[in-house]
């Protein structure tokens, strides 16, 4: 083999590179995050699986049609009234964002900008 | 109809994957086993070509030139077309690898009214290949981000970066557009120019469709086709299979093993196709190699060593023979014993 000097370190840095996940994790796969479901309500608007996957698009209509057609339509839930509203509705069951959005946005690197314009909820310690 | 068995084979790998993963049990091997493999066969085959490369001798320089190489003091040098120094290549392999530098050398020819014919710098083939080839660097680096946890910043920077627009939710990602184009650009170039169509075989089109399909496969799982995808599941699968203590959520949707599958085809081809560009462009000797042969002798590796044979040594092993036919030689021979 030619260039021997070059090509052994080339590859070297090609292999690191691409197995980056690899030894960056230290073989450890770490836990699952479990948001913390609230206890006095047992249904959201939608099933699990659909709010797991969809959330942020329910979340993203919403906005468009109330802000942009004013239509902050009531849905009825176990005999209580909810507006389309994320601090109105969403907030008042989910009350800790910390202890329910974050702990998957952040295992999953995603940072929503709701809170740009969203007041969060005050964390109760 | 070049493109029509590449067309073909992309659509049966998708159909193998959907069909495939709809099969009780089978998501293992779908999810687990063929990423695994596809990973350590890119891996290896990788390494592979690369040493191979590497033992293939080169007889001379040949730098491709494009410029004044270095010589007398008045005669200005043109120092990145024909570099004469290790640092004059780099920053011309520099300028190769990150901005595709040889492709604004792409030239149209036309024949226009005289007859008068012009060779034009086209520089098309480097805009679409730039968008492409950043696009896809760009979307391969975000991903890190549901192999690692926790995630590097850069790749947070990244990502807000791709995603500035803001539009939608999840919001749409700038490289996803960016990526489709050049994919669709470098694909037309391949049908429209008739040149280029007629050099362009199977395995020039069947990346293109593949990329195409992951890329299509991708933006539809982020945006459209969001049922069971639940994005904390599949990056507990994607870490399993980087700390290889892999786990198969329960359903994940099927465009999601689509799209792994396609990538694991990707990966698994890469070291046996013209992908291997990626590797190769650091191999290739006119690029890699400096203008100096004037200066510094390039000695070609698969000369046979040859020892220097004097004439006087010459001489001494033909003396008999030249006496004999009558070449006039410088020492003669020895006088015989037996003539005395």
């Amino acid at each position: 083999m030619y260039d021997r000097g070059i090509i052994i370190p080339g590859l070297i840095i090609f292999v690191l590179l691409v197995t980056f996940p690899i030894w960056y994790n230290h073989g450890v796969a770490g836990d699952v995050p479990k948001p913390e479901l609230p206890k006095d309500s047992k249904k959201c608007v939608d099933s699990v699986n659909v709010m797991r996957s969809k959330h942020m698009q329910l979340l993203n209509e919403w906005r468009d049609e109330v802000l942009r057609t004013g239509d902050r339509a009531y849905f009825e839930l176990e005999g209580k009234k909810y507006q389309k509203s994320l601090q109105n509705a969403c907030i008042t069951c989910h009350t800790s964002k910390k202890k329910f959005c974050d702990t998957c946005h952040e295992y999953a690197s995603v940072t929503p900008y709701c809170w740009d314009c969203h007041l969060a909820p005050v964390e109760s310690e | 109809m070049k493109y029509t068995f590449p067309l073909a084979a992309v659509i049966a790998l998708v159909l193998i994957a959907w069909i495939g993963s709809k099969i009780p049990g089978m998501q293992y091997l779908f999810g687990v086993v063929i990423p695994w493999l596809a990973v350590a066969t890119f891996i290896i085959g990788f390494c592979y070509r690369v040493v191979h490369w590497a033992k293939s001798p080169v007889p001379f320089k040949i730098p491709t030139t494009c410029g004044q190489g270095y010589s007398l003091p008045w005669i200005k040098h043109d120092k990145l077309e024909s570099p004469a120094t290790t640092s004059q290549v780099v920053a011309r392999m520099f300028l190769e690898i990150f901005l595709f530098r040889s492709l604004w050398r792409n030239t149209k020819a036309e024949v226009h009214e005289g007859p008068k014919l012009t060779y034009e710098s086209s520089k098309w083939l480097w805009l679409f290949g730039i968008l492409f080839h950043y696009s896809f660097l760009v979307i391969i680096l975000r991903h890190i981000r549901l192999f690692v946890d926790p995630v590097p910043g850069f790749i947070n920077v990244l990502e807000f970066g791709d995603g500035i627009l803001q539009i939608g939710a999840p919001s749409i990602y700038l490289t996803d557009v960016t990526i489709l184009l050049g994919l669709i650009l470098l694909f037309g170039r391949r049908l429209i120019n008739r040149q280029v169509k007629y050099i362009s075989l199977a395995n020039d089109y069947f990346p293109l469709f593949l990329i195409f399909g992951i890329v299509v496969t991708g933006i539809l799982m982020r945006f459209f086709l969001r049922t069971d995808i639940d994005i904390v599941a599949i990056k507990r699968l994607a870490i399993g299979l980087a700390t290889l203590q892999p786990t198969i959520p329960t359903n994940i949707g099927s465009i999601f093993y689509i799209h792994l599958f396609l990538v694991s085809v990707l990966l698994a081809y890469f070291p046996f196709s013209k992908l291997m560009h990626l590797g190769g462009v650091f191999l290739s000797p006119t690029r890699n190699l400096a203008n100096d042969s004037r200066m510094r002798r390039h000695i070609n590796p698969w000369n046979p060593d040859i020892k220097p044979h004097s004439y006087a040594g010459y001489e001494d092993e033909f003396r008999e023979f030249m006496v004999d036919a009558g070449i006039p030689v410088e020492k003669e021979l020895p006088p015989k014993a037996d003539e005395e």
